[in-house]
């Protein structure tokens, strides 16, 4: 049957084929819809983990257990589940383990570009690699056919541009696998990693390796096609797809499996044409273990290793190697002088009110230059962590002055205090980060008596991978109905005393909440909870500009809520937009009190 | 398609993908979004022929520009393909760098002489206006599908078969009704 899927819809399916039984994941852009799509098979047991390093250990367990598993996650998150998959591959599996990696070349959506290739090699893991939805597809049988002969987890990694991406899959249901039976066999040498026990396994990591390498000699996914001579290009992944847009009559040597690399195999390519070249997004992965086999081969010289390629990029290199004509295209001058449209907090954001709090007790429209800078500490220092709110360190909130991954606002807070930094110190996190990896930070600013605010911004849903649920929301990822962690006796329970619940659309409170926390110089956290707008099922009330009385003094656009717009010297509030009568923060804020509700004010503007 | 963020285009570049692929072409289509829910530049790409290698179009080489926006339209106006044609709906929607007074939006006429550097045809539609008055803003999506169908050589009932498939029943006929809205505007504007 031919569908159009996006390579984690393909992914989920062909995982589904493979007879995987259990599948773990945290969201995270562009690998979220991987999870998504298998919860939808009720045969399937699919969670939200509370983090990768979770997903990855019940991924582990199971596959001990003789199952097959997925796991599945964006690049970073194989930096937090780093620990647990180093161990798989020492202990190897029982039943099949893959892990999907989602790399995101021109950082899209994460705050680095890392290459996962490199843990392929860290780890002396196999990686496979798909170049469109049908391979995302067909490697997942592969993926769990390999783990399982060679007793090693598997690594697949996607891209952005795989991940979302959608074309044409045809599915092959003869090759549906059964599942099987979970069934532990007791075996401490393997799976007890008593140093001892490392010592026994080591040779076989090694000797696991050389087999692999012997495999990929043969894998059917290493292909050549051959061509002109004049140029041998070997690639993997999109990048394939671009190059082979540009080099339509070259010789192609197609890696489905980019670690360990085929020697044989390359070297007959390499023998075969006249002019080797690497086409590969990201580092010199390829080229640099190619090089080192002693074949010679150019790609980074003339490929940016920085950002995602395209087809023009590709052409444009392929010219400076002096490969193809100079692009025929006219020079395309970009429209100049247009204004951005960055991402922002949506009309009635939960997180819009806290962040204006902060921005104006901070001072911090006076304090922070164009760029951002400013020489002097200001009152605030504001601490922040991975989620739709780190859009709150653009102006007009300009509340975030630190952002390096999940759960590190707390720790980096800590850490600030502690080297004695003279102004107050806010560490801002989200719900479904705090319980990603706050806790630990939090557990230590409690052991080590921090004197800093944190702040949850509670709005009951991973919002910015599209709305998952987690621990905090009671519903599985299943759909149903579970227990919640409750996030103010947890805080309580670890020992804070000052925590206040605070509701985000009360700008009074929120103000008092933290004009409080503040002034107390012991460790002090403030939930500030608020539904995403996003999620609003009905809208009512939305708020109107009464041009009778605004004097337009702007208050309301320092919001940077996006219904709210100036066009013509007129302030005026997208009706189509505005969260209305469960946001209302516009309304608080007018020192005319000239927004209220469209039937109060009229149709005035 | 270009537009932002909320404005249906990834099931629109979906649903257009889907017709190809009935026609029996092969398709490859990708988005670009950005990092937020809501509100942010989108840019769904749609590559429809025989074989298709990269998701991604190069700039020069778009045939059709479907912007939902006329700021989106001027920003990804170098992707046109000369001679190519660009369906323009009448909305614009400061971004809040406009609100906030350290930019200006461009005026009507910049952006179809941006437009027109490329574009043999550009055609502006009162997308958002007719979708509110079909009852629901939220159709603009498929009124905007509605203007590409009358481009792309795909017969009518596979565009209404996919769009059958995709949607709820519930909303649909409303959907459909934008549709054929679409298709009138591009046959009142005499294109073919």
């Amino acid at each position: 049957m031919k569908k159009l899927l996006s390579g984690n819809e393909a992914f989920a399916l062909g995982a589904y084929h493979a007879g995987v039984m259990v599948a773990a994941a945290y969201p995270g852009t562009p690998s979220t819809e991987i999870l998504e799509s298998i919860a939808r098979f009720d045969d399937i047991y699919a969670e939200w983990s509370t983090n990768e390093k979770v997903a990855m250990e019940v991924g582990l367990g199971a596959a001990y257990a003789g199952v097959r598993a997925l796991v599945s996650m964006k690049q970073v998150g194989l930096n937090v589940a780093s620990d647990p998959f180093m161990a798989a591959s020492i202990t190897g599996i029982n039943g099949g383990l893959v892990v999907i990696v989602a790399d995101d070349p021109g950082a899209f959506s994460t705050q680095n570009e890392q290459d996962t290739r490199h843990y392929a090699k860290l780890s002396k893991v196999p990686m496979l690699e798909p170049s469109d939805s049908q391979e995302a597809y067909d490697l997942m049988a592969v993926a769990f056919e390999i783990s399982e002969k060679f007793d090693t987890p598997v690594l697949v990694r996607s891209s952005t541009r795989i991940s979302h991406s959608k074309s044409v899959v045809v599915t092959n249901r003869s090759l549906v696998t059964s599942a099987k039976q979970a069934s532990f066999k007791h075996d401490v040498e393997k799976y007890v990693m008593l140093p001892v026990h490392v010592r026994l396994r080591r040779p076989l990591i090694e000797e696991r390796l050389v087999r692999l390498t012997a495999y990929a000699e043969t894998f059917p996914r290493n292909h050549i096609f051959w061509g002109e001579l004049k140029l041998g290009v070997v690639s993997s992944g999109v990048a394939y797809q671009y190059a082979r847009e540009v080099f339509p009559n070259a010789c192609f040597l197609k890696l489905g499996m980019t670690y360990p690399l085929p020697q044989n195999l390359l070297r007959q390519f390499a023998e075969g044409v006249e002019r080797l070249i690497v086409v590969e997004e990201l580092d010199p992965f390829l080229e640099e273990n190619i090089l080192a086999m002693g074949i010679k081969v150019a790609g980074k010289e003339f490929i940016p290793r920085i950002g995602e390629l395209n087809t023009g990029i590709v052409e444009e290199a392929g010219h400076r190697a002096g490969l193809v004509a100079e692009p025929s295209r006219r020079k395309i001058a970009l429209p100049q002088g247009l204004p951005g449209r960055p991402p922002v907090l949506c009309a009635g954001c939960p997180h819009a009110g806290i962040f204006f709090v902060l921005n104006t007790v901070g001072q911090r429209s006076k304090l922070l230059d164009a760029r951002g800078k400013a020489e002097e500490e200001g009152k605030l220092i504001i601490t922040g962590d991975i989620g739709c709110y780190t859009l709150a360190t653009y102006p007009p909130l300009r509340a975030m002055d630190t952002t390096a991954c999940m759960g590190a606002g707390i720790g980096q807070a800590l850490g600030m205090e502690k080297a004695g930094v003279g102004s107050k110190v806010v560490a801002v996190i989200g719900d479904s980060t705090f319980l990603h990896s706050g806790i630990t930070g939090l557990v230590d600013a409690v052991y080590n008596k921090a004197g800093v605010t944190i702040i949850i911004l509670d709005n009951g849903t991973t919002a910015m991978t599209g709305h998952q649920d987690h621990p905090g929301t009671g519903i599985s990822a299943k759909g149903k109905k579970t227990e919640a962690v409750e996030l103010e006796r947890l805080v309580r329970g670890v020992g804070v005393d000052d925590v206040k619940v605070v509701n985000a659309f009360d700008m009074k409170a929120l103000r008092s909440a933290v004009r409080s926390s503040l002034d107390n110089t012991e460790l002090s956290v403030i939930i500030v909870r608020g539904a995403c707008s996003v999620r609003l099922r009905k809208r009512s009330g939305h708020r109107a500009v009464d041009m009778d009385k605004c004097d337009g003094c702007e208050v309301c656009l320092r919001i940077g809520c996006p219904a709210i717009q100036k066009l013509d010297e007129q302030v005026c509030i997208d009706a189509t937009l505005c969260a209305g009568d469960a946001c209302t923060i516009c309304e608080q804020l007018c020192p005319k009190k000239a927004i209220g509700p469209l039937t109060a004010v009229g149709e005035s503007k | 398609m270009v537009g932002m963020g909320g404005q249906g285009i990834v099931l629109a570049s979906d649903i257009l993908g889907e017709v190809a692929l009935a026609a029996g072409y092969d398709v490859k289509k990708t988005d670009t979004l950005g990092m937020a829910q809501r509100g942010g530049s989108v840019v769904s790409h749609v590559r429809i022929a025989d074989k298709v290698w990269s998701p991604l179009i190069k700039e020069g080489e778009v045939d059709l520009l479907v912007a939902f926006e006329k700021l989106e339209a001027a920003r990804w106006s170098y992707y046109l393909r000369e001679g190519s044609v660009a369906i323009v709906n009448n909305q614009s929607t400061p971004p809040l760098s406009v609100s906030l007074g350290t930019h200006r939006y461009p005026g009507d006429k910049d952006i179809e002489d941006t437009l027109k550097r490329w574009a043999g045809r550009v055609c502006f539609v009162n997308g958002t206006h007719k979708a509110e008055k079909l009852g629901d803003l939220r159709t603009l999506n498929m009124l905007m599908l509605g203007c590409v169908s009358s481009f792309l050589p795909i017969d009518v009932d596979i565009w209404k078969d996919c769009i059958s498939q995709r949607l709820s029943p519930n909303i649909l006929k409303m959907n459909m009704a934008a549709f054929d809205q679409g298709r009138e505007e591009m046959s009142s504007a005499n294109l073919r």
